[in-house]
C-alpha cells in the first residue's frame, strides 16, 4: 500500500512543477514523469495491459514534445496569470473536489470488486464465461474484441479522422498552393 | 539535419530489429498476454521514430513513404470493418466471433476472429501514428526553412 502514497506524492509534485515551471522543456519532462508515474501504478495495480498500453504511448508522445519543444525558440513562458481565470479555475476545482468526496464514499474498499455481491452483473459474466465463449486467455482481450467490440470501432473510427485531419493540414502542397495561387 | 552520429546510428540499426519483433509479438500474442493490437502498433511506429531521429526523414521516407503508411492505414481500417461485416454475415449480429468453434483454447491460433482484429488494429495504429509524426516533422522542416 505505501508504494502507492509514494508514487502519487511524486505525480504530485512532478504535475505542480510542471504547471509552475517557466522552462518549456522541464514542463514537458515533468508532464513525461506523471505519466510514468501512473504507469508504474498501474503495474503495481496488476493491470499490464493499461501499463504496456500507457507507457508506450507516453515514451512516443515525450519524443514528440521534446521535438517540438527543442525546434522553437520559444522556451521560456512569460505573463502573469489573469485574476478572473485563476478565480473561475479555483472555483471549477472545487466542486470538483465536492463531487469526488461524494463519489469516493459510495466506492468498496480497495481491492475488493465493485460488484461482488450481486452475481448477475455484467463483470462477473465476463469473468465466468469469457474463455468459453471467446477462447481467448487475456480476458481484457476478449472483452475490447468481442464484447465490447463497438467501442475498438468508434476508437479506430475516431484514430482513423483525426489522422485524415492531420495529413490534410500538414502536407506539403497545401503550403505551396497557398504561396503562389497561380501554380 | 542528416540525423545523428555514428553510435546512435549503429546502436539504432541493430536495436530496431529488436523493437519491431517486440511490436510483432505484443500483436500476436494480444490474445494470450497482455498486450493488443494498440500497444503493438504504437511499438512499430517507435521503431520508426528512432529510425527518423537517427537517421533523418528521408533516409526514413525512402523505407516507407506516407503514401504507402497511408495506405496500410487504410487497409487496417477496412479489414477491422470487414471482420465485423463478416460477422455479420456468418454470425447473424455484427461483431459476431463466428470462428471461435474451430479452434482451442490457449493455443497460438485460437479466439476466433480476436487475433484477425488484433493484426488489423495493430496495422491501423502504427500506419496512422507515424504518419502524424512523419506529417508534424515535415511542417516543423518547412516552417524551419521559411524562417531562414
Amino acid at each position: 500500500m505505501a508504494i502507492f502514497y509514494i508514487l502519487l506524492l511524486f505525480i504530485l509534485i512532478a504535475a505542480i512543477v510542471a504547471v509552475e515551471t517557466k522552462n518549456l522543456l522541464s514542463a514537458v519532462i515533468c508532464v513525461g514523469a506523471i505519466g510514468f508515474g501512473g504507469s508504474l501504478m498501474f503495474v503495481f495495480l496488476r493491470a499490464p495491459d493499461i501499463a504496456i498500453t500507457q507507457i508506450v504511448v507516453e515514451v512516443l508522445g515525450l519524443i514528440l514534445l521534446i521535438r517540438a519543444t527543442i525546434a522553437r525558440d520559444l522556451t521560456f513562458i512569460s505573463g502573469d496569470r489573469e485574476f478572473f481565470g485563476t478565480v473561475v479555475s479555483v472555483v471549477i476545482v472545487f466542486i470538483i473536489f465536492l463531487a469526488g468526496v461524494r463519489v469516493f464514499e459510495t466506492l468498496p474498499e480497495f481491492g475488493k470488486p465493485i460488484f461482488a455481491e450481486n452475481p448477475d452483473t455484467a463483470s462477473q459474466t465476463y469473468i465466468e464465461k469469457g474463455l468459453e465463449e471467446t477462447g481467448a486467455a487475456n480476458l481484457v482481450t476478449s472483452v475490447i474484441l468481442d464484447y465490447r467490440a463497438y467501442d475498438t470501432l468508434g476508437e479506430a473510427t475516431v484514430l482513423f479522422t483525426s489522422i485524415i485531419g492531420a495529413t490534410v493540414i500538414l502536407r506539403k502542397k497545401s503550403r505551396k498552393l497557398l504561396e503562389d495561387p497561380d501554380v | 539535419m542528416k540525423g545523428m552520429t555514428v553510435i546512435v546510428k549503429t546502436i539504432s540499426s541493430w536495436v530496431k530489429v529488436l523493437i519491431v519483433l517486440f511490436g510483432i509479438y505484443i500483436i500476436l500474442f494480444g490474445h494470450l498476454t497482455p498486450g493488443g493490437g494498440f500497444a503493438g502498433g504504437v511499438i512499430l511506429a517507435s521503431s520508426y521514430v528512432l529510425l527518423m531521429l537517427a537517421f533523418g526523414r528521408e533516409r526514413v521516407e525512402e523505407n516507407l513513404s506516407s503514401a504507402l503508411s497511408s495506405k496500410l492505414d487504410c487497409i487496417g481500417a477496412f479489414a477491422f470493418g470487414m471482420i465485423a461485416v463478416l460477422g455479420f454475415v456468418f454470425g447473424g449480429v455484427f461483431f459476431t466471433n463466428f470462428l471461435v468453434k474451430y479452434s482451442q483454447q490457449f493455443n497460438l491460433i485460437s479466439a476466433g476472429t480476436i487475433p484477425l482484429s488484433n493484426i488489423a488494429i495493430g496495422l491501423k495504429v502504427g500506419a496512422s501514428l507515424f504518419l502524424v509524426i512523419f506529417s508534424l516533422s515535415v511542417c516543423c522542416k518547412n516552417s524551419e526553412s521559411d524562417r531562414e
